[in-house]
């Protein structure tokens, strides 16, 4: 039988004649979960808005013709010199055209899966563009631009102009960003860009594109479809790749590899296109968690070593509480119940105080070319690392209250009382 | 007559620095309602057989029972329950927690017992304190009262949840004459007012001399009761 409002009364008094030594614990606490939550917000904020810059860019499937040599060189597949040991040199890559074959069915195929949420033809086209004397390499993407907004972040990266813009000129071009400044050249002026052939077109720009990563900036630039098939002198069904945005993500690599069998052509996955930044991610995370829980076991300590303290001067009252008829157990939930109570009022403080470092970090600003979209330090306010936190400061201070208490539970009141 | 504590060949060994054997075969009872004082030179076992006789105790061999229920063998839970029902105890020094109240440190007992409420714990235990005179110090911390006042609170705290026995372990070996007297009659009051037994361990032998009955111990032994 326990009696808990005895048991939480003398806890009470307790800590609050230990004023201090109460105050020294939680604060204890208070830092660790507060460090905590400000760490992990700040870190997962960051690397979301990483993931964000990167993946976002990248379709769930992206298919194309990839250029390599055959698997099977012809001589593999002459019956008479099946079992002899064939040597073949200076393999070459096998003739391919670059486009999709059969692409336009392929798409209507797509649009039509029930996990594809869309599918975006492409057409990347080699060009210069021609600023006076001086021509810059770089490429030109062909296209869907009202498809593209739909799917994908496309529309954040128009820093200028519009995507409607774009769709309603024929003539029209998004510029990268950087090309915009080498060329020194803004909306609505002319670019001169030239073909691999050497034929020559003026587009209008109509918009300038910044991806915030400066080697796609200083090449890549926009234009619709059909105007990058005219410029290279192609038919309406000419496209070097599609870009698949499927439903459920989980589902890509099976899919990418059914594709590639299907319509033998090159099907990339997300998680295959990304797997280094993946990597970059969850490195972060076990910092950011070594760190924490760091935090989290110094004051866990703390707590072990003013309750170890409290037990030593509370030998005598423990004695008399044991000889008076408390029970070993009622003993150690008197301290238990201290260690409870300075994780539970440390904790939620901590959590108070991460929220509000958080939502300074949140407000302060944070301005980088790089990254056009963002004005603000990225804080991600998750309701699950607060939960996580409350939850850690509960289980170590009832760890760091456990093993001193267990040694009040088992205090002998007769030898301290009779001093032996 | 009816026993209220009843002892059968209790021994007991030190077993550090070396063997000893400090008690042997004690036998003896406390009757209802009688105050029975135990004397003996210093590490004659004297404190040692009380501790025993308390419960907190239990490394030893023989027969301990209380109220004619066997004690012996129960477990440390069962024995802190029989503590604080049936055993009242007064040490040589006041023991009161210090950040509580005076008030606060008479009911913890019976708020352990949980026996009564809140409301009844707190009658009971200013009439303890009235009926030893100190109902004025309720409500002062226990750590700034007087000595003699602070013994007469401990005994406030082994009285209030009506126990069986009361034992003392030189409950007077601290105090001036004047409070030694004064505890003396307190417990000669419970004796014949509400026929409470006592036990007390003393060097006092003017306090010993009168109590109804002196048990002597001499190295472990019980010479003369």
């Amino acid at each position: 039988m326990i009696n808990w409002s005895v048991i939480l009364g003398i806890a009470k008094t307790h800590l609050v004649t230990k004023m201090k030594s109460t105050v020294t614990a939680t604060l204890g606490v208070t830092f660790g979960i507060g460090a905590y939550i400000t760490l992990v917000s700040f870190m997962t904020g960051l690397n979301g808005m990483l993931d964000d810059l990167v993946l976002n860019q990248t379709p769930h499937i992206h298919m194309y013709n990839e250029i390599r040599p055959s698997e099977t060189q012809p001589i593999s597949r002459y019956q008479e010199f099946k079992d002899a040991m064939n040597f073949v040199h200076s393999i070459k890559p096998k003739q391919n055209q670059e486009k999709i074959h059969n692409a336009l069915p392929i798409l209507s195929y797509l649009k039509k899966h029930p996990n594809v949420r869309g599918a975006t033809p492409q057409l990347r086209a080699q060009i210069f563009y021609l600023s006076g004397s001086i021509e810059l390499g770089g490429n030109l993407v062909g296209v869907d631009i009202i498809e593209e907004v739909r799917l994908s972040n496309i529309q954040d990266n128009i820093v200028e102009g519009t995507p409607e813009a774009l769709k309603n000129n024929t003539n029209g071009i998004l510029l990268g960003a950087g090309l915009a400044e080498k060329m020194s050249l803004s909306i609505g002026d002319r670019v001169q860009i030239s073909t691999v052939a050497g034929d020559i077109f003026p587009l209008k720009i109509v918009g300038i594109y910044q991806s915030g990563i400066a080697e796609i900036d200083n090449v890549q630039s926009f234009a619709n479809l059909n105007t990058v098939q005219r410029i290279l002198g192609e038919s309406e069904n000419y496209v070097t790749d599609i870009n698949i945005k499927l439903l459920n993500i989980a589902e890509s690599e099976p899919m990418a590899r059914s594709l590639e069998k299907q319509f033998n052509v090159k099907a990339v996955d997300i998680n295959e296109a990304n797997a280094q930044f993946e990597t970059g991610s969850n490195i972060r995370n076990l910092i950011t968690y070594a760190v924490s829980i760091t935090l989290l076991i110094v004051a866990g300590f703390g707590i072990y070593n003013i309750l170890n303290m409290l037990i030593y001067e509370k030998m005598k009252d423990i004695a008399i509480l044991k000889a008076t008829g408390f029970s070993g157990k009622d003993v150690q939930y008197i301290f238990m119940a201290q260690a409870i109570l300075i994780g539970i009022l440390g904790g939620f403080l901590g959590l108070l105080i991460g929220f509000g470092l958080s939502h300074l970090i949140d407000n302060t600003p944070f301005e980088t070319d790089a990254l056009p979209t963002i004005t603000t330090y990225p804080v991600n306010f998750n309701g699950t690392y607060y939960f996580i936190g409350i939850a850690f400061a509960l289980i170590s201070t009832f760890v760091a209250g456990y093993l001193p208490s267990n040694r009040a539970k088992k205090i002998d009141p007769v030898k301290i009382i009779r001093g032996t | 007559m009816n026993l209220v504590l009843e002892a059968k060949n209790i021994n007991k060994h030190f077993h550090k620095p070396k063997d000893f054997h400090v008690l042997k075969n004690i036998s003896f009872g406390v009757k209802q309602g009688e105050f029975a004082s135990i004397m003996g030179k210093s590490g004659s076992g004297k404190s040692t057989l009380l501790y025993i006789l308390s419960t907190m105790d239990t490394d030893y061999t023989g027969e301990l029972s209380i109220n004619n229920q066997l004690v012996t063998g129960k477990s440390q839970r069962e024995l802190s329950q029989i503590r604080n029902k049936n055993i009242g105890f007064v040490f040589q020094f006041h023991y009161l927690l210090s950040e509580f109240s005076v008030l606060e440190n008479v009911m913890l007992p019976a708020k352990k017992l949980a026996e009564k409420s809140h409301a009844e714990i707190e009658k009971d235990a200013h009439r303890k304190l009235e009926m030893l005179h100190i109902g004025h110090l309720a409500h002062q911390r226990a750590s700034r009262i007087s000595g003699g006042e602070k013994q007469r609170v401990a005994i406030a705290r082994a009285l209030i949840n009506d126990p069986t026995i009361l034992m003392g372990d030189e409950p007077t070996g601290n105090l001036d004459s004047h409070n030694s007297e004064n505890v003396f009659n307190i417990f000669k009051n419970l004796k014949e007012e509400q026929g409470l037994s006592l036990l007390v361990v003393t060097h006092d032998e003017d306090f010993a001399k009168r109590t109804d009955r002196i048990i002597q111990m001499e190295d472990g032994m019980i010479i003369g009761h």
